[in-house]
């Protein structure tokens, strides 16, 4: 998996993720969230667009960047999620908790 | 080696065995109906109510016991070989440690290293100990510690050590072990085959303790456990997760922890929006006694809260609404500080006599309101109770240390629980006969009662906080195979009464049953032999030594009753459980059966009691014969566990050296 980071007008960090987000990618991910945050960084999106599969531990990192965003103060979101990726967050009821947004730029509108 | 081996050479004997096992299984279901029907219906003896009436409800409830067992064993399932493990499978070998000596833990963790199918060797070591993670390393074996800010949360114990573990490592399958369980290297080999199925979730083994010596006293139930019970619950396709010597696929303990995340993170948002309303107003009468002028921001908070509440009713996502409600929340606090302050600068710039020229400029001013309001500086600081409410407020489980907990995390529950709930997700589970780990004796008598304890607490605990036949998404068999479990261990009970009835008929005289000595036997004694040759049978003839364990560690089974269903009647919030005991090492048969030590007693007195009355014709000899014999069986019972106490396992021996 890919990961790059880039930066939206408004200071928000998008992450765009290439290829599987999988056991192994995770850890990538959980590691490059927590070194955001702990550069300071707290609002993130993760564009899920170039996703072509996701597991479960790969939902399990958003989870844990959703936390460390938190309770940094600021919040993780994600955007365009592949329909293989909307299938994982529904099996496991995540859509409950995780707002699917269209694209990155629209992710932070509200805030 | 398999359990139960001498029954099961060739599908033949298997199927022999299987046979024989419903054979029983409907003779003893049969014989008790027509027993207990007899007993409640004419030989009760109302004048000795106090003894005859704990006596008909302890057999009743027996009764129920070995019905559910055996219709758990009603499906005994034998596998004999997995299929052959795929090639390319990528698995991680977790081994738990909290205190075991260091020599013991490499011991396991060579073996492990030894294992054929290629994988990679971890140490979790909870205790985090610098020697271990320094032996791990000259071993060249991976070494996980448990990081993180445990203070004021709840630890989970080896749960939340392999929890830990899941995000640390990246294989795609999981073989777990406890520190005392040293692995065969045919282990990956003889079980990653069950795995082709794609929706096996994991494949448990038998779990055997001092194998290399089984002249040990301790290890008890495990022949009737990891034989027909295991293989009956397998059979209905609820197959018991152990927490060791088990293979697990990462995917599946992963989608059972986000579903509980999930599950969690909608309850504690919803029970922290209930209580709200309650709390505001609390705080809202705090605030008119002290003089806090802070009521209109505490009905900003309550209409923000109150927004919260209603946007996720129409089932908006709780990310959003969190965020929102947190935001607005913070904004309210901002507003108080920015207020105060203001009226701070007002009243320095009249003090000076001079205009608003002097008064700190908007950017210093906003500064000073960020660093107060992130601070927890605000008037609404002064209202902790509020603070923490909306703070509780949000997707991100602050109070615990891992957001993601794939194994569940109830008190001691963790096996019991996953396993139920990995099932009720539709995963399917196995159990492999096959004994792949020599499981090293254990340290001494006191750890396997503090582990007889744990379990029973744990099994217990899943009883009340996830009762199997509420549960959504599991089948019939599904539900019985976890109640049997739990059920059995309100067997302390029956035990009292069973040492009770007897002590009291050889030392007064009072019978409990209103019948004949012939019309007893006729009924009672087929019964009884069947459900004795169930029990045989299901254990490949190691039946004796599990029912003694069963009969005489009754003491713990109350215990465990009593603290788990007391704790959750009481609601009371427990300490959380560390796998391995702090109960005391060895001693006096005294000091580590008390309560056995008293029932021997009083045992003997009884004996001499019955013998005195036989030889002075005080009653019915048969009748006082028969008691004599039914005290005589309690205390070939009780008397393997004063043998196990006097059993010395390496970590005493260890000490003495």
């Amino acid at each position: 998996m890919e990961c790059t980071v880039s930066r939206l007008d408004d200071g928000v960090v998008v992450l765009s993720l290439d290829g599987r987000l999988n056991m192994v990618s995770a850890v990538v991910l959980r590691q490059t969230i927590a070194s955001l945050v702990q550069d300071g960084e707290v609002r993130f999106v993760v564009d899920l667009s170039g996703i072509s599969f996701m597991d479960s531990s790969g939902l399990g990192a958003l989870i844990s960047g959703l936390k460390s965003a938190r309770q940094a103060g600021g919040d993780l979101r994600i955007a365009a999620p592949t329909e293989q990726v909307q299938l994982v967050l529904q099996l496991t009821n995540m859509e409950r908790v995780l707002t699917s947004y269209d694209t990155a730029e629209s992710a932070f509108a509200d805030a | 080696m398999r359990y139960g081996q001498g029954m099961q050479r060739g599908s033949r004997a298997a199927a022999l065995r299987l046979a024989l096992l419903r054979l029983f299984a409907i003779s003893t279901i049969g014989l008790g109906l027509v027993y207990l029907v007899w007993r409640w219906s004419t030989t009760l003896n109302w004048q000795a109510w106090w003894v005859a009436v704990p006596l008909i409800v302890a057999e009743t409830y027996s009764f129920t016991d070995v019905t559910l067992l055996a219709l758990t064993t009603w499906r005994a399932r034998r596998r004999a070989h997995a299929p052959a493990a795929p090639h390319d499978l990528t698995v991680d070998v977790l081994i738990t440690t909290f205190d075991e000596p260091v020599s013991l833990v490499l011991t396991t963790a060579r073996a492990a290293g030894a294992i054929r199918y290629p994988h990679k060797t971890w140490i979790l070591d909870d205790g985090n100990r610098e020697v271990l993670r320094l032996a791990a390393e000259v071993a060249g074996i991976g070494y996980i510690a448990r990081p993180g800010d445990r203070r004021g949360r709840p630890v989970h114990a080896e749960a939340g050590s392999l929890n830990n573990a899941l995000l640390a490592t990246d294989g795609e399958f999981l073989l777990l072990l406890a520190a005392d369980q040293v692995p065969m290297p045919e282990m990956l080999d003889s079980t990653l085959g069950y795995f082709a199925d794609p929706r096996v979730a994991f494949v448990q083994t038998p779990q055997t303790f001092g194998t290399a010596t089984s002249t040990n006293p301790i290890e008890s139930a495990a022949p009737m456990y990891f034989g027909a019970v295991q293989q009956g619950n397998d059979g209905w396709g609820a197959a018991q997760f152990c927490g060791s010597n088990a293979v697990v696929r990462r995917d599946a303990l992963m989608q059972l922890g986000i579903t509980r995340y999930v599950a969690d993170v909608e309850r504690s948002v919803k029970v922290a929006l209930e209580r709200a309303d309650r709390v505001l107003a609390h705080a809202r009468s705090d605030a008119r006694r002290s003089g806090l002028p802070i009521g209109g921001a505490l009905d900003e908070v309550t209409t923000a809260v109150r927004d919260a509440r209603a946007a996720i009713k129409a089932g908006a996502p709780l990310d959003g609404a969190t965020f929102a409600l947190q935001n607005r929340v913070e904004q309210i606090s901002r507003g108080m500080v920015s207020a105060d302050l203001a009226q701070v600068a007002a009243d320095l710039a009249e003090l000076r006599g001079s205009g608003p020229a002097d008064a700190p400029n908007d950017e210093a001013l906003a500064a000073v309101i960020d660093q107060l309001a992130v601070h927890d500086a605000s008037p609404l600081a002064a209202l902790d109770t509020v603070r923490s409410l909306i703070r509780s407020i949000n997707v991100d489980r602050a109070d615990e240390e891992q957001e993601l907990m794939p194994l569940a995390k109830m008190w001691m529950t963790e096996d019991l629980a996953t396993s139920m709930r990995l099932q009720q997700l539709g995963w399917k589970s196995v159990y492999h006969p096959e004994v792949l780990a020599d499981g090293l004796e254990p340290s001494d008598f006191g750890a396997v009662l503090w582990q007889r304890l744990r379990r029973a607490q744990g099994s217990l605990t899943v009883l009340l906080r996830e009762n199997p036949l509420m549960q959504r998404g599991l089948a019939l068999g599904q539900r019985l195979t976890y109640l049997a479990t739990p059920w059995s261990l309100f067997s302390g009970f029956a035990t009292i009464v069973y040492l009770v009835v007897p002590t009291v008929y050889l030392l007064s005289g009072v019978l409990p049953v209103s019948t004949t000595p012939e019309h007893f036997a006729i009924l009672f004694l087929p019964y009884f032999c069947s459900t004795q040759l169930l029990f045989a049978v299901g254990s490949g003839g190691r039946f004796w030594r599990r029912q003694q364990h069963a009969f005489a560690l009754f003491p713990t089974w109350i215990v465990a009753t009593v603290s788990t269903v007391g704790g959750a009647l009481l609601r009371t919030r427990r300490g959380t459980g560390r796998s391995t005991r702090r109960g005391t090492p060895g001693g006096s048969a005294w000091r580590v059966l008390p309560v056995q030590t008293v029932a021997a007693v009083i045992l003997v007195i009884a004996i001499i009691g019955g013998v005195l009355r036989l030889v002075s014709h005080q009653g019915d000899p048969v009748a006082i014969a028969a008691g004599l014999v039914w005290v005589a069986v309690d205390l070939l019972a009780l008397n393997v566990v004063f043998r196990a106490a006097r059993y010395r396992g390496y970590r005493s021996r260890e000490g003495e050296i």
